[in-house]
């Protein structure tokens, strides 16, 4: 009795609202748990700058773009629940912010013909568009960025690792085991040695992997973490006195929300990113002007400028643009999830457009194909400082070891179309 | 008026053993069957299975399982995920290593290596009692999900360490993977739901009921009766771990199709679970089912009234969502700490008599 009874109250209010606007973009954000610090800046930036679209220019082409949030906490169950939730509401793309969920809707996301963006994460292999039609991983993957880090570090000890020691501290999931593979290719070609120390979810408790750092005494430290994992990292860190310019944290352990609790102790820590930090760019003080200042932010506004506002004002400027390209390409402005996948498929931003967009030298510009669904690949390290708190490029943009790279994209896709009975398609 | 055996005559003691003696009971359960398999796949969609109901069922088997050690056996256990997890990988071992089975067998297999596992676990409860046996399957719990992490075989050695559920079909039609229909999943889930209750039910009813209510009671007291503490001890964990591993191989396969491990099937997992039971009411095959309905719709309707309907930021209504659900826990703990179960045999008593109270 009490469960019909419950079941007819949910159903009065889980009646689906109307669509507000006809451009519609879940967002699955997470705003709470032990993620939250890397969520949230990036949730804001990515609302921030739609807003700033639909109050500056109306939109794209005329139509107002419906960011529908949805929290899920980083948990993949909620994950799933926010997906069925929205896709019958329009969605035009999911970019599901964590690695778990992404591979949770790989499958369901190519059956119901609604392209996934992961940006930066995810699946490494999606790269293959001939196997995921539906799945797209600009500007790079996470093999990519543990082929710069090493590559980096080469550089820094004058063209060879040969009998150096290479520490992994990633989080233990999908996420932070992605990049082994390629570390270990990497440790073969090279000669380093890789210690690899797993840390449970949530990754507040790193006492024993620090004490294990500190008796193999490694040259470098890479690390995989995310939310407070990287925090309480970066503490141990300092706290075993590791020479913070020998550690380099990839894109997700690279933000303000890491570094500043650590304080002084943090100064010098490095990580791989692909954009621009800091505020000094057009875009960025017209988000200010018209979002922030308007009272219109989805946050506080407290996280404007950070890397991980940035990463989603960079997300949200792309996904513009992939759209505005649809629009031109299909002749519609009100375009559904199969035009905008086509457009994504042949995206072309060059860094000229990064400067009309109001992003000059932000990002690399790059172009997209049907075979290849990642493009640039190239990232550059950043170094932190904490008397200024803010992250300075420390190298240029670098292109990852593709020879090594790509076999393995190669192989782990093809290995994922002959389990899935998918036939490859012909395509360039 | 409701609820009254008045009138009710059997004449034969299959009809005074049957699971519902009063005929009014037993009709509501017959209409709550027929809804359930006949309506409900008619109407269902995408949204209903996934978010709503496949969870609940699958959570509703957990908790009859968990419900048969602790409330009927007396035996707290904490390694609810991690028996779950046993569930899941040992369904993908199958389901991979043997495409031609009929995935329901698999999942029934599953249920079995489980119940080997909990029997394995399980013996700690010989010596050690209460607080300390909740430690001991706390190891489990751990274990079994640090186990699943760092040996590869378990996951067929791919590079992320996720497990993915192939396409699998019954009668031709697809329950895992991708492809499925809603109904098709959701019929699925309600057979080993549905087959699950009865199952419990019936053997708590039995003689092995009564000797793991024996030992909850008092163990001493049961031994000197006659009741053999290893064998019911050990019963109580592996019908339960059977019943947790079926669980965990219905979310894994039917309703996550990917899973990892330290996510899905962590300790949370298991305090989810328990809670269920405490809330819906310890000893009691309906209490499983409310707790789970408790703690899987709830949380889903408050996201909806403050998100969908009162427009607030998602961060603060899920932040909202745990406080209220928090507080509505401590509220029916205090006004009925047997929990929904207790709840509704009060509500039942009261009908039989309204209303006419004297």
């Amino acid at each position: 009795m009490r469960l019909k009874l419950m079941a007819a109250l949910a159903a009065t209010v889980m009646g689906v609202a109307p669509a507000l606007a006809d451009l519609t973009i879940p967002a699955l954000n997470y705003r709470t748990g032990p993620y939250a610090p890397s969520g949230i800046p990036y949730a804001d930036g990515f609302s921030d700058y739609m807003t700033m679209l639909n109050e500056r220019d109306g939109g794209i082409g005329g139509e107002q773009i419906n960011v529908l949030e949805c929290e899920t906490g980083y948990n993949t169950e909620k994950g799933v629940e926010c997906y069925e939730q929205t896709k019958g509401q329009g969605a035009l793309v999911y970019i599901p912010q964590s690695t778990g969920i992404t591979y949770q809707l790989i499958p369901k996301a190519t059956a119901d013909e609604i392209p996934i963006w992961s940006v930066a994460y995810g699946r490494t292999s999606a790269v293959n568009g001939k196997v995921f039609e539906w799945i797209f991983n600009l500007p790079g993957t996470y093999w990519d960025a543990a082929s710069i880090m090493t590559k980096y570090a080469m550089e820094q000890e004058g063209g060879s690792l040969d009998g150096k020691k290479i520490a992994l501290v990633y989080h233990n999931s999908a996420y932070g085991k992605e990049p082994i593979r390629t570390l270990e290719k990497l440790s073969e070609k090279h000669g380093f040695e890789l210690v690899l120390l797993a840390v449970d979810h949530p990754g507040q408790e790193q006492k024993s992997q620090w004490l294990q750092i500190r008796r193999e005494r490694p040259d470098y430290v890479f690390m995989w973490g995310w939310g407070v994992m990287n925090q309480v990292a970066i503490q141990e860190a300092s706290n075993i006195r590791f020479p913070m310019d020998k550690f380099i944290g990839v894109w997700w352990s690279g933000s303000e929300a890491d570094v500043v609790p650590v304080g002084e102790g943090a100064d010098g820590y490095k990580s791989v990113t692909w954009h621009g930090a800091g505020t000094d760019y057009p875009a960025m003080q017209e988000i200010k002007s018209t979002v922030i200042d308007a009272g219109l932010a989805a946050g506080d506004g407290t996280k404007f400028g950070e890397v991980g506002y940035n990463r989603g004002v960079y997300t949200a400027a792309v996904l513009a643009e992939a759209i505005r390209q649809a629009q031109e390409a299909s002749g519609t402005s009100d375009i559904d999830a199969t035009q905008l996948r086509d457009a994504m498929e042949t995206l072309e931003i060059s860094d000229a457009r990064f400067e009309e967009l109001g992003l000059p030298g932000f990002t690399g510009g790059f172009q997209l194909s049907c075979a290849q669904h990642s493009a640039p690949r190239t990232a550059f390290i950043q170094q932190w400082n904490a008397a200024d708190q803010t992250w300075t490029p420390v190298s240029d943009f670098m292109e990852p070891d593709l020879e090594v790279i790509d076999p393995l994209i190669m192989e782990d896709s093809m290995a994922y179309a002959e389990e899935n009975g998918i036939t490859p398609r012909e395509c360039d | 008026m409701f609820y009254r055996e008045a009138g009710e005559f059997k004449t034969s003691y299959v009809d005074d053993n049957q699971t519902f003696p009063i005929r009014f009971d037993r009709y509501r359960y017959y209409a709550v069957l027929a809804v359930a398999f006949l309506i409900v796949p008619f109407v269902i969609n995408d949204y209903w299975a996934n978010a709503v109901l496949l969870p609940f069922l699958i959570y509703a088997i957990a908790a009859i399982g968990l419900n048969i050690l602790v409330g009927y056996c007396g035996q707290v256990s904490l390694g609810t995920g991690g028996f779950m997890a046993v569930g899941a990988y040992a369904t993908y071992k199958l389901m991979t290593a043997f495409p031609d089975i009929n995935i329901f067998f698999h999942i029934v297999m599953a249920g079995g290596i489980t119940a080997i596992v909990g029997v394995l676990f399980g013996l700690p409860s010989l010596r050690i009692k209460g607080f300390y046996l909740a430690v001991a399957t706390l190891a489990a719990q751990f274990f079994l999900v640090w186990l699943f992490n760092r040996v590869p075989w378990f996951y067929n050695n791919s590079a992320s360490g996720q497990i993915n559920a192939p396409e699998r079909t019954v009668f031709g039609q697809a329950v895992t993977g991708p492809a499925t229909e809603a109904w098709a999943t959701y019929l699925f889930c309600l057979v080993f739901t549905v087959a699950s209750a009865l199952l419990a039910r019936n053997l708590t009813r039995g003689a092995m009921g009564r000797r793991w209510m024996a030992i909850r009671d008092m163990d001493i007291a049961a031994e000197i009766i006659g009741v053999n503490p290893l064998i019911s001890k050990l019963t109580a964990f592996a019908v339960s771990s059977f019943f947790v591993g079926i669980a965990g191989a219905l979310f894994f396969a039917v309703y996550l199709g990917a899973v990892e491990v330290g996510e899905v099937y962590g300790i949370n997992k298991s305090f989810l679970v328990l809670f269920m039971i405490i809330i819906g009411g310890l000893g009691s095959i309906f209490g499983s089912f409310a707790g789970a309905a408790f703690l899987v719709l709830l949380p889903v309707l408050l996201k909806n009234v403050l998100v969908g309907t009162l427009g607030w930021p998602t961060g603060l209504a899920s932040h909202f969502e745990i406080m209220i659900l928090g507080f509505l826990i401590i509220v029916f703990l205090v006004a009925e700490p047997h929990g929904l179960a207790q709840l509704w045999r009060v509500t039942k008593e009261k009908l039989r008599l309204w209303p006419f109270p004297h």
